[in-house]
């Protein structure tokens, strides 16, 4: 041996330690490279660039907001179906479905997961957004386009191609992740805790709601805050059906924007460096958002557990 | 008291209320089953129809006329493959530093904490962060970057899934072959990520699916290529571009070559997710 | 503390003959078992199960393991309803219907009979909470009327005066004797007609063990109790009545006294004295 074993050992360990330093740098490198790309563009715009709405390449005029506002808008659609949708299914899988059915359904859902999302774009730019524009858009605007409140929010030329379209399509992606994660929670929740609830009475849903849900809370936030940051990162099944549009408009039907869907079709065709270093800004705040909800989530979940940690 | 029948209508209500619930959760689990399906067929018929052998055997063409994929496919093969061979070994060292060595000290926990960062960072970022660091600088579009975009992507899942499945194997086999006065290496090496390798490859494989099915790293760092190409150094042809680009063309002839691709993938995809399921419950029942 | 029923003279001849299947000794039984039989899919778990459980008595079922007696215990609130491919035939009658019936509605079943399970289960809330729950689901009191109903679920279990000031805090805080009386307390505040033990102390130290036996020979006076326990020494202690069972099947019933000290079958003194199980 040309190492004694002390020295292999040595050499392993710092080998394995390098590498897992390697991923630390990692992240520090994209903040990095990311902020000194983005910089001469948020110099030259200065705060304001985020709350620009204005997008023209022409006269070099920049501002973030229409991205960003159709990122979170197009994000918090998203959620607002899946979430229900994803405890629907693991109530479902958990609770009612017959036992031979539990694993082919189950990894049904799993399999919805593993679908590529360029394929949603693309399910969704030739057969559900035309499918929207003709069944569905029509009905949503007669029915709440007059409405007092809520009524601008559903006006528009049913075009099939918008924040709506794009929020449902993401919603279906982030679907198959948090109903796996909290069906994955409700199964843990030990037998003898549902069977004393329902021993002094409790019906099946008020076993879920007073005794599963809170047990399960902390995998519950994490599976939803999982699901925003898919959802707000997510790029091709939202570039294509999102209309690419460069405006704030009320109306969800309306086309409009989000960061990735912007950089995804703007930035090899941009030349001019403000233009490029402005898509690079965007993309800055994209990452930023994305670590904030993930920083959220972490600090959520550590004030759940100590809550119930402190307790024991 | 009977136990069936006069209940007063509180009670009534408490059930009621479970019942719909209850057929609330039935009604959304059909819904994500009539999506998948939906979705599926939409893929299978159209990608079905586009089939053919020319798929192998042609390049991609320009518009309007018919052609194959043979470039994008194979661009994809060598992009993933060289992603997978790079990100494989530092994803399952930085697992195992984690697992075995570090466990609590600063560093691993500040490595698992940015590990769960890239782990959920948008990767259209990190094909970004490729272009601002490495294509800017040398100059050109390649197959080097784009492999480089999909490793970032591919590298924390392999961590975390070794990590996970290291720290599954019972301490009493590690402390076993200490026992025997074997060096920390070897027991790490021969004994613990040997019980853990199932484990192990159903990680890498599920990373391998997820890289295969990603477009957007790709789109700053690999590019594309109309021609035939094994250089690395170059732009190079990956399906999921030529798809993204063919897709949203007004040409039909693309089109149709779009959705042949889409399905490849996906049956690639789903290919390696079955595999490494199947691999990951052999494990379980032994 | 031992077991408050006078002993009653069972004369030889009549223990002699007696067989375990003849209709059992007691007059209206609060709950009366006949021909019971329960399957897990194909395996018959328990084969014609004639039983009574008298009404405010300790009921004790004995036996080795997988003789049967937490099924049958389950059966009487119908808690193996839960898992599809559970299933029981025969008669279980409780206040003049049989409970087996499709017909019957299970909450309300499950209000008035109630559970206890061999580990402490305290629901992820506070202490106070963990009481207010069940009795929220049936009966709508006032704050006033809930806190009295609190406290004296509380003192029922021996705890009041323990957790009085803490009542606020998880239930998963207290330690597994508190737990297991918490768990009691929740059962009983609810006011059920009976209350099922399934080897309420076999999880807890001998001090907590005492505790709660303490607690069931004050409960008898209000509640019916059956209790399964492996601990023979426990049912001696607990119970009026024992039932002695083997392989899904009731080898011997009657008075506790009885059963240990002059049992009828040889299964019965082999078990107890220990040359088997």
């Amino acid at each position: 041996m040309l190492l004694t074993a002390r020295r292999q050992d040595a050499l392993f360990a710092q080998v394995a330690r390098a590498f897992a330093a390697l991923v630390l740098l990692l992240l520090a490198a994209i903040v990095i490279a990311l902020g000194f790309a983005a910089w001469p563009a948020l110099l030259k715009f200065g705060p304001g660039f985020f709350v620009s709405d204005v997008w023209n390449p022409v006269t070099k005029d920049f501002g973030a907001l229409a991205p960003i506002y159709g990122t979170i808008a197009t994000s918090t659609i998203a959620l607002l179906i899946g979430v229900p949708v994803s405890f629907g299914i693991a109530l479902y899988l958990t609770e009612m479905c017959p036992t031979a059915l539990k694993r082919p359904l189950g990894t049904a859902v799993e399999l919805l997961a593993a679908i590529p999302s360029i394929i949603y774009g693309m399910w969704g730019l030739f057969v559900f957004a035309p499918f929207f524009a003709d069944h569905v858009e029509p009905f949503l605007t007669a029915t709440f386009g007059n409405l007092w409140l809520i009524g601008p929010l559903f006006e528009g030329a049913p075009t099939g191609l918008g924040v709506l379209t794009a929020g449902i399509i993401l919603a279906v992606m982030v679907i198959p992740f948090v109903a796996a994660v909290m069906r994955d929670v409700f199964e843990i929740v030990p037998s003898v805790l549902k069977e004393s609830a329902y021993a002094v009475g409790c019906t099946t849903w008020e076993v879920v709601r007073n005794i599963v849900l809170p047990y399960t809370r902390i995998g519950v936030v994490g599976g939803i805050m999982l699901g925003l940051g898919r959802a707000l990162g997510e790029t091709m099944a939202v570039t294509f059906v999102i209309g690419n549009a460069y405006r704030i408009r009320a109306s969800l039907l309306e086309p409009g924007n989000s960061i990735a869907s912007a950089l995804a079709n703007e930035f090899n065709e941009a030349a001019d460096p403000v233009h490029r270093g402005a898509l690079v800004a965007l993309g800055l705040v994209l990452f930023v958002l994305t670590m904030l909800v993930l920083a959220a989530s972490r600090l959520l979940i550590a004030r759940l557990a100590r809550r119930e940690g402190a307790t024991t | 008291m009977q136990w069936n029948g006069a209940a007063s209508g509180r009670y009534r209500r408490r059930l009621a209320l479970s019942r719909f619930n209850l057929r609330m959760s039935l009604v959304t689990m059909a819904l994500g089953m009539l999506f998948l399906f939906w979705i599926l067929a939409t893929l299978f018929a159209n990608g079905i129809a586009a089939f053919s052998p020319a798929l192998l055997t042609q390049m991609t063409p320009p518009p309007g006329s018919a052609g194959g994929l043979r470039n994008a496919i194979a661009g994809s093969a060598l992009i993933v493959g060289t992603a997978t061979l790079v990100s494989t070994p530092i994803g399952i060292l930085a697992g195992i530093y984690l697992a075995e060595y570090g466990r609590d000290g600063w560093l691993a926990r500040a490595t698992r904490f940015v590990n769960d960062m890239l782990l959920s960072a948008p990767s259209i970022i990190l094909g970004l962060f490729v272009y601002t660091v490495y294509v800017l600088q040398v100059g050109h579009f390649s197959g080097w970057a784009g492999s480089f975009a999909l490793a970032l992507i591919a590298i924390p899942v392999v961590v975390r899934t070794t990590e996970n499945t290291l720290r599954l194997v019972p301490g009493t086999l590690r402390e076993a072959a200490v026992a025997l006065g074997a060096p920390m290496w070897k027991v790490i090496v021969k004994v613990t990520l040997k019980a853990a390798r199932d484990g192990v490859i159903t990680g890498v494989l599920l990373a391998v699916a997820r890289m295969a099915g990603e477009t957007a790293p790709l789109l700053f760092t690999a590019l594309n290529n109309q021609f035939w190409s094994t250089d690395m150094n170059g732009p190079m042809a990956n399906l999921p571009i030529v798809i993204f680009q063919f897709a949203m063309s007004p040409f039909d002839d693309w089109r149709t070559l779009a959705w042949a691709g889409a399905l490849l993938i996906t049956l690639a995809v789903l290919a390696l997710n079955i595999v490494a399921r199947a691999v990951f419950r052999q494990r379980a029942m032994r | 503390m031992g077991v408050a029923l006078p002993l009653v003279e069972v004369p030889m001849a009549a223990c002699a003959t007696a067989s375990p299947f003849d209709a059992p000794q007691v007059a209206n039984p609060k709950i009366a078992i006949r021909r019971l039989d329960f399957f897990y899919g194909s395996f018959q778990a328990l084969s014609q199960i004639d039983l009574d459980v008298a009404e405010r008595e300790v009921t004790a079922f004995i036996g080795p393991s997988g003789c049967g007696k937490s099924t049958l215990l389950r059966t009487l609130n119908r808690m193996y309803s839960l898992y599809p491919g559970q299933r029981a035939s025969g008669e279980i009658r409780m206040n003049g219907a049989n409970i087996l019936d499709n017909a019957t509605d299970l909450n309300l079943l499950r209000a008035k009979v109630g559970m206890v399970f061999q580990k402490p289960t305290p629901f992820p809330m506070s202490i106070y909470e963990n009481i207010a729950f069940g009795v929220r689901l049936y009966d709508r009191l006032s704050t006033r009327a809930m806190d009295e109903r609190v406290e004296w679920a509380l003192t029922k279990a021996a705890m009041w005066n323990e957790v009085k000031d803490t009542l606020a805090q998880s239930g998963m805080a207290l330690s597994g004797g508190q737990q297991q009386r918490l768990c009691i307390a929740r059962a009983i505040a609810v006011r059920p007609e009976v209350l099922l033990l399934d080897e309420p102390t076999s999880a807890l130290d001998p001090i907590s063990t005492a505790r709660i036996e303490e607690l069931i020979f004050e409960l008898k006076a209000d509640y019916t109790i059956a209790i399964v326990t492996h601990n023979m020494q426990q049912a001696a202690r607990v119970s009026d009545r024992t039932a002695y069972m083997y392989l899904g099947r009731l080898v011997e019933f009657g008075n506790t006294d009885q059963v240990f000290l002059a049992p009828v079958r040889k299964e019965t003194e082999d078990y107890i004295t220990g040359r088997f199980g």
